[in-house]
């Protein structure tokens, strides 16, 4: 193992001479206090180091000593519910022991040791049996609500030894023997460990065809993103990112979810940790934080460990999706940590590209989401699993059209693009429906006309009427919206209907914060329904301000208060009320009312 | 960390450039740590370690250091970061950027010294803030309302009535039920001396601030020294907070000026640089410095932040405010057409924010029917403007009769509800009556935001008895 010296220190990057034999991105233990760095490049016996903690007192001279590892993960039991710093030290750990301030040099291992899980082996495994990464040994359950399956790791395969019987273990004791050939044995325990640079290998990739169901309306809806998809949430500051991927994080129906805070605000990921704990799963009635992770680098971190949170974060995404799965993780803000990118390379003193950010900006961004994906895992017995990845832009000054934006938006399938304007406006979620895409919404749609046959239909419909509104609205701001046709008017009254009574979803509503998949499209139906209706009363003669009158405008105004169990009855009501009113508008009957 | 108490010298500098200095590495110099600069001319300043390399190092000097003959420059390594001595006797004091008293009174006996770069608060020991302070400013309270360790900045522009509102602020804040009072740590940082003074002299005629710790750096003072003022406000703010359990409100004008001085320094430095020159780091320095505000698991007392900054040319995609929007809980916009209007405080309702309002309204904490009134409120005054706008173009004879009641609300709005006296302080109810008898010029279903239960409860039209009153009380408060 290579034992150099640093020769220089500024701030986060260190140069160290004598580090023959290292290699890029070993680890290494950097000065008298062993801080935690990772080289980044190698020139002659020179090493470059990004280091992930405080340089504050560094001198030329002090030793710097490789591990010869790469940067791993710690993957096992005692990971959910955890927050984790970029480095994968546990903070709430560190801070029993150490006190409210993240001091430096802190060494502390990311699961408990002396916790002993209850395994129960697997009944489709037995000794003599041949097993290869992925297959799966047996099961603890961690949580509640959360399965861990031990698996054998990636890389390992031969013929299983030997299996430990029912009981508690610690992570580190062997709960399998593999002879792997040779006259070589090798043990498994409850704990692996993967390099969170390198993506886990899987046997084949599925297309995303499923949506990921988030509760949220005008993802379900309008831009669904699909299970092993990935997307992008841009935004100015105060347009709703955060809030958007926190109540994704919440009510997404996947098994795990993983909340990466890259960079962004301390009270937020207290706000996460207090709430996870506080709210409870739609399905399971348990606290949401017994199917999270959190990992927090939060701005004031130093900065280079604001890559390592993110990588982190993707590999536990992938050790889950190989249980077979379905796990969401959201990283808020990718800026940050591009912005990091740009600090360390600046300091290196690399050709700098767009608004400074260096040239493999897109590469590494392509990295990160390419470990997205739905696939057929390694191992039996065979299992599909996904890892869905969201990540929040920050553009300065919204402006969508800075390297990191346009970078991502070429290896994503989905665009969330949130509006300030809207935001002002307290639309929320401030998703721009004119500027959002989503590539999967031809893929998902078999899955939702399953049970609603429609869903592609209303879609359409309702996006129709709103691209339809912003031309009008042109029209209207010169000439005033009583110079419109009727007809026209009409369209505006539903465009404000579905922007306001259905687009519009509070994250705070006990009720609306999750809507079912039934309850969302049930209210879109309603608002289609209401508009054919009163459109084809229009074109019968009846003026429009009859039309205007009807009294289920204000019941379709609050159907959003409607809880999810209750909806299809209410569905039923409404939408006779709205056959029923217009009917009798048709036919003369409430004329003179 | 092992301390190296031989103490380490140059004799000369290499060059001297601006707030830079280089100078040949002696065998054990620490990154960051501070030095004291002797000048040819007896005087001394203090500056920091900001690059080691084994044959040069950079250092960085508060005060300058341009136009000395170089060969004359001693410099004394002290083998430690930046440390300012704290204690209990600062109350009432006025000190320099750096911490030294300016007030002609005695240096003050240290009760702890304490690094200025303080250390990052562990995000799992934090305390989600959520107790409401009560401004008695309409606007504030009902609509970007604060809580104890929040971050919330004024955005204003040249001429714009910050100060007045940041010392209202502060001469009502109370946080109910609650009879402690609290402290404030004040950083001037580049403003005029009278600016600084203005503060000092009405913080002081606060009935409520038990007393307040101030910092000044004017307009004339170094540059460089700007970036030193807010981190020694913080220490000594977090040292009240943390170890004293005292309640503090840091105010820091102009944040502005801080990001300028360090733009300075990074073209001083010869880095690349970022957005309209700032440097790409200053969305991370920046936080180094508004982070340092909150609650702590276990620990009585808050830091809560009020910066203020000056949106260069009204701008508020400028870098400036663009990054501290990014990394402040909020911000409280002020508008320069509010202003012209004659109205106070000229607050621009939809560009501001308190994101950590949900947490600190409600039953219990300040009524029921406030998230509610406050949504209603914003959706109906975005409605009214818009109409404003169209009724610019087409006449509001040109408008339904829907449409110009919520012109007349939009003025209502702006007219009786934002505006108030720089002296008059109205608690809560009276916020959100007056809200209830603004909106009541609407029509009952078009308060589609507001649950049906509430409109009974608080609607003027189902409590008439009342209202007579909440108008007296009005006109009395
Ligand atoms: N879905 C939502 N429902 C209600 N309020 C929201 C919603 N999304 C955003 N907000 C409001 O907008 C504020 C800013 O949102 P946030 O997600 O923090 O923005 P960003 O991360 O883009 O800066 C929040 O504090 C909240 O007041
Ligand atoms: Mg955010």
């Amino acid at each position: 193992m290579a034992r150099g010296k640093i020769l220089r220190v500024s701030g986060p990057l260190i140069v160290a001479e004598g580090m023959e034999g290292s290699m890029v991105y070993e680890v290494v233990l950097v000065g008298d206090e062993s801080l935690i760095g990772e080289v980044i490049g190698l020139q002659g016996d020179r090493a470059f180091i990004q280091v992930y903690e405080d340089t504050s007192g560094l001198r030329v001279g002090e030793p710097v000593e490789g591990t010869g590892s790469l940067l791993s993960a710690e993957l096992g039991p005692g990971i959910v519910g955890k927050v984790y710093d970029g480095l994968q030290r546990p903070l709430s750990v560190i801070g029993e022991i150490h006190g409210a301030f993240v001091s430096k040099g802190v060494k502390l291992p990311a699961l408990p040791r002396n916790v002993k899980w209850t395994f129960r082996k697997s009944l489709d495994v037995k000794v003599g049996d041949k097993v290869e990464g992925g297959s799966i040994l047996g099961y603890v359950q961690e949580t509640p609500i959360l399965l861990h399956k031990i698996m054998v790791p990636p890389g390992l395969s031969g013929v299983l030894k030997e299996l430990a019987p029912d009981g508690d273990y610690t992570v580190e004791e062997t709960i399998a023997v593999v002879d792997v050939g040779g006259g070589e044995e090798k043990e498994v325990r409850l704990m692996s460990k993967w390099p969170i640079r390198k993506p886990r290998p899987y046997k084949t990739r599925l297309e995303p065809v499923e949506p990921l169901i988030t509760g949220t309306r005008v993802l379900d809806m309008m831009f669904p993103v699909a299970k092993g998809g990935k997307a992008a949430v841009p935004g100015g500051f105060g347009s709703g990112k955060t809030v958007l991927l926190h109540t994704l994080t919440k009510w997404s129906r996947t098994q795990v979810n993983i909340f990466v805070g890259c960079g962004e605000r301390g009270n937020e990921m207290a706000d996460a940790l207090h709430s996870f704990r506080k709210l409870s799963d739609p399905e399971s009635g348990r606290p949401l934080s017994e199917k999270a992770i959190f990992i927090a680098n939060t701005s004031n971190m130093p900065v280079a460990a604001r890559e390592t949170s993110v990588f982190l974060g993707v590999t536990i995404g992938e050790y889950f999706r190989d249980m077979g799965y379905d796990v969401l993780m959201v990283a808020d803000s990718t800026s940050r940590w591009a912005e990091a990118m740009r600090e360390i390379s600046a300091r290196l003193e690399e050709m700098p590209g767009d608004e400074g950010f260096p040239a493999y900006l897109g590469s590494r961004l392509a990295e990160f989401y390419e470990r997205s994906g739905r696939v057929v895992t390694l191992g039996s017995p065979e299992r599909v699993g996904s890892l869905t990845i969201l990540g929040a832009v920050s553009p300065p000054g919204a402006d969508f059209s800075e390297p990191v934006t346009t970078n991502t938006l070429r290896y994503i399938g989905a665009l969330l693009a949130l509006d300030v304007s809207l935001a002002n406006r307290r639309h929320f979620p401030a998703i721009n429906w004119l500027l959002s895409y989503s590539q999967y919404v031809e893929t998902v749609a078999k899955w939702w006309e399953r049970d609603f046959r429609d869903w592609l239909k209303l879609r359409n419909e309702a996006l129709r009427i709103l691209q339809r509104e912003s031309e009008l609205m042109e029209l209207v701001r010169l000439v005033g919206p009583e110079a419109l046709p009727d007809p026209d008017k009409l369209l505006l009254d539903v465009a404000k209907m579905i922007r306001e009574d259905f687009l519009q979803q509070s994250a705070y509503h006990p009720i609306d914060a999750y809507s079912s998949p039934e309850k969302t499209v049930l209210m879109l139906d309603i608002i289609i329904r209401f508009y054919e209706e009163a459109a084809k009363t229009l074109n019968e003669g009846v003026p429009l301000s009859k039309i205007r009158e009807a009294p289920v405008i204000s019941r379709i105004a609050r159907m959003k208060e409607v809880r999810n169990e209750e909806f299809r009855k209410v569905h039923e009501d409404i939408v006779k009320e709205i056959s029923d009113y217009f009917r009798k508008l048709r036919t003369g009957e409430l004329s003179g009312s | 960390m092992v301390l190296n108490l031989s103490v380490k010298e140059v004799r000369r500098a290499l060059s001297a450039r601006g707030s830079l200095l280089l100078v040949k590495s002696v065998e054990g110099i620490r990154y960051g740590e501070v030095v004291e600069v002797t000048l040819p001319s007896g005087e001394s300043r203090v500056g920091q370690v900001i690059d080691v390399g084994k044959d040069v190092s950079v250092i960085q000097v508060f005060g300058g250091v341009s136009e000395v003959n170089v060969d004359s420059i001693k410099v004394r390594f002290k083998g430690e970061t930046l440390k300012i001595p704290v204690s209990l006797d600062m109350f009432g004091r006025i000190f320099d950027g750096l911490g030294n008293p300016i007030d002609g009174g005695p240096r003050i006996i240290p009760e702890d010294w304490l690094d200025v770069n303080g250390a990052p608060l562990n995000p799992a020991m934090r305390e989600p803030p959520s107790e409401f302070i009560e401004t008695g400013i309409s606007a504030i309270d009902a609509l970007f309302s604060i809580v104890r360790g929040q971050k919330l900045p004024i955005f204003s522009g040249a001429g714009l009535p910050h100060n007045r509102i940041a010392a209202q602020i502060v001469r009502q804040a109370t946080v109910r039920g609650k009879e402690e009072r609290f402290a404030v740590v004040f950083a001037a940082i580049g403003v005029t001396y009278e600016e600084a003074y203005f503060f000092i002299e009405s913080l002081k005629k606060a009935k409520n601030v038990e007393n307040v710790i101030s910092f000044i750096n004017t307009a004339s003072s170094p540059v460089i020294e700007r970036i030193a003022v807010p981190r020694v406000a913080l220490t000594t703010a977090e040292f009240l907070a943390w170890k004293h359990d005292i309640h503090v409100l840091v105010i820091m004008s102009d944040m502005t000026n801080y990001a300028e001085a360090l733009r300075e320094l990074s073209a001083a430095r010869e880095e690349v640089p970022g957005r309209r020159g700032y440097p790409g780091y200053m969305y991370t320095d920046l936080a180094t410095i508004y982070e340092r505000a909150g609650k702590v698991t276990g620990k009585k007392g808050s830091v809560t932040q009020m910066p203020i900054l000056t949106m260069p040319d009204d701008d508020i995609t400028h870098p400036i405010p663009d990054l501290t929007g990014y990394i402040t809980e909020g911000q409280i916009v002020l508008s320069r057409d509010m202003f012209r209007k004659g109205l106070y405080p000229p607050v621009d309702v939809l560009l501001s924010l308190s994101r950590l309002m949900k947490d600190g309204i409600g039953p219990g904490k300040t009524r029921e029917d406030h998230y509610q009134v406050f949504m209603q409120m914003i959706a109906a005054y975005t409605e009214g403007q818009y109409l404003r706008e169209l009724s610019a173009i087409i006449g509001a004879e040109s408008l339904s009769e829907r449409d110009r009641k919520y012109l007349n609300f939009a003025d209502l709005f702006e007219r009786r509800f934002i505006n108030q006296g720089e002296n008059e302080r109205r608690d809560i109810e009276t916020t959100l009556d007056l809200g209830w008898e603004v909106l009541s010029v609407l029509p009952e279903e078009e308060l589609k935001l507001i649950s049906v239960e509430n409109i009974r409860k608080y609607h003027p039209k189902y409590r008439s008895s009342v209202r007579a009153s909440v108008a007296a009380d009005t006109q009395a408060g």
